[in-house]
């Protein structure tokens, strides 16, 4: 189990890597969802499978297709792939780089002194994450899903007054929360128009 | 009974499984064709069963062909991605006794991750064809399939908290007396809707919707790309025919006859089932779906999940 989990750790960090690094924003994603299969096969191989299945279906599964579903929408061509590539100055590699690096040397230093840190005791059920959450740590979900339920009646809430804005401008008729193109990176796909048939 | 070595259980559950995914191609047009009142293909082999072996020699002899504006690696990866899931998923299922891949004992979880992903197929395929007809059907699948997932999943917790695991076996096992339909109908309704926009077969097909998006998704595919889609698409139904089974209509379990056949005979009902929706409901309208989805099932979902609860502690008081 140990290969397993080095191995899914080096992809986990390689599909990162390539994340940020890839100028086609479809690409990136693609990156990152291999990052998070990756991390859920670590957990897996920690003794943690229902937080493995968990990250797939939601991390992997859920939220990623949102993201993808969001770029598929701004309909990103070759200008943003370039307007990319300029905002990509070499100075700015600095901040991160050097955090990264005590990151770096924090995770080193916590692995040579405690020796191996996978190998979990036991694998953990679905039913020791459910009584954990809903006992000791009842007040943490109640805390998220307050959160979530902010989030909700706010989405709703913007979503409600841009329709209504809508039909102020444009009479009845429209009653989709059609949005009026406008910013650099909607602009960026309209090239795509000369070659898509 | 003795379990076979597991390589064994991994050949014969993938042969079996192409074998009908395929067979399902001429099995779906003859069905069609007796309840339209026609005949169906009738011409090649007895009956027109080798239909489907001219079928694949004519999509293997076509070209292949990816168009020059679309994004190739990922143009290419997209077809695969459906098959990879749905076939993963087939590990999990219990056949019969003693054949199955993989006992995971979050098998139901296992399920639910890959078909999750399975929406990356239609949502790239989509994407990196860049024609407007292919961009919309993949933000349709993508939009139908996160939506109906969800309660995908809910609609299978009553099932989970009756047998206490998410362990396909232990499911099975738990329905030695009653099939998880009598107690669980409504978790049963929610999974059958679920599953048929999960294969987006129609009334649920509008991902592809050919008479307004030319095929929608897979508008640029040809040749063994697009009957990739072909194949997933049917093998997706026979995976949810055979969860039904195994989910609520008791796996293996049954009089007389051995486990496998019996297994058998209730995934093929259901996959019969899925032909006769095929026939026999028309298309909605995108936001119809989406509001159906949201505002009926979801709360239906949600209050299974509820009362499955509050029952089973009452009964365990």
């Amino acid at each position: 189990m140990d290969a397993a989990f080095y191995i899914a750790s080096v992809v986990a960090i390689g599909a990162t890597v390539l994340t940020i690094t890839r100028t086609n924003a479809v690409h990136a994603l693609l990156y990152l969802i291999l990052s998070l299969l990756a991390v859920a096969v670590a957990f897996y191989t920690m003794g943690a499978p229902f937080i493995a299945a968990l990250e797939v279906i939601i991390y992997a599964g859920a939220i990623m297709v949102l993201f993808i579903f969001i770029v598929m929408m701004l309909n990103l061509g070759e200008r943003a792939a370039a307007l990319e590539r300029r905002w990509r100055t070499p100075g700015m590699w600095r901040g991160p780089a050097i955090l990264a690096g005590l990151l770096l040397i924090e995770v080193a230093y916590l692995l040579l002194r405690a020796g191996n840190a996978t190998g979990a005791a036991q694998a953990v059920e679905p039913k020791q994450v459910a009584m954990a959450l809903f006992g000791p740590y009842l007040i943490g979900v109640e805390l998220s899903s307050i959160l979530l339920l902010a989030g909700m009646i706010g989405a709703y809430h913007l979503g409600m007054r841009k329709i209504e804005e809508m039909r102020e401008e444009h009479g009845t008729h429209i009653d989709e929360g059609r949005v009026v193109a406008s910013g650099d990176l909607v602009h960026a796909g309209a090239d795509r128009a000369d070659r898509a048939p | 009974m003795t379990s076979p070595h597991p390589i064994w259980s991994v050949l014969g559950i993938l042969i079996v499984a192409l074998t009908i995914a395929a067979g399902l191609i001429w099995v779906e047009r003859r069905l069609l064709a007796l309840w339209q009142d026609r005949y169906g293909p009738n011409r090649v082999g007895p009956f027109g069963l080798l239909q489907v072996l001219a079928d694949t020699i004519k999509i293997l002899a076509k070209e292949d062909w990816v168009p020059p504006f679309a994004d190739k690696p990922v143009f290419v990866l997209a077809p695969a991605i459906v098959l990879i899931t749905v076939l993963m998923s087939f590990a999990v299922i219990p056949v019969a006794p003693g054949i199955i891949v993989s006992d995971l004992n979050i098998g139901l979880l296992f399920f639910l991750g890959m078909s999750s992903l399975g929406v990356y197929s239609i949502v790239l395929a989509g994407w990196s064809s860049d024609n407007k007809y292919a961009l919309l059907g993949g933000m349709r699948g993508a939009a139908q399939m996160l939506s109906y997932e969800v309660f995908m999943g809910l609609s299978l917790m009553g099932v989970v908290a009756l047998a206490g695991s998410f362990s396909l076996v232990q499911i099975v096992e738990a329905q030695r007396n009653l099939w998880y339909v009598v107690p669980q109908f409504a978790g049963f309704v929610l999974f059958v809707i679920a599953g048929l926009a999960e294969t987006r077969r129609l009334p649920f097909d509008l991902a592809e919707a050919e008479s307004e998006l030319i095929a929608g998704f897979h508008a640029e595919y040809s040749g063994m790309k697009f009957g990739l889609f072909f194949v997933g698409e049917y093998l997706g139904v026979t995976l949810i025919s055979a969860m039904i089974t195994v989910l609520f209509f008791g796996g293996w379990h049954g009089p007389v006859l051995p486990p496998l056949v019996w297994f058998l005979i209730k995934t093929f009902f259901f996959i019969a089932f899925f032909v006769l929706m095929r026939a026999a409901l028309p298309r909605p309208r995108f936001d119809q779906l989406m509001a159906f989805g949201w505002k009926v099932m979801l709360p239906i979902a949600l209050l299974n999940v509820l009362v499955t609860g509050a029952v089973k502690l009452a009964w365990s008081r």
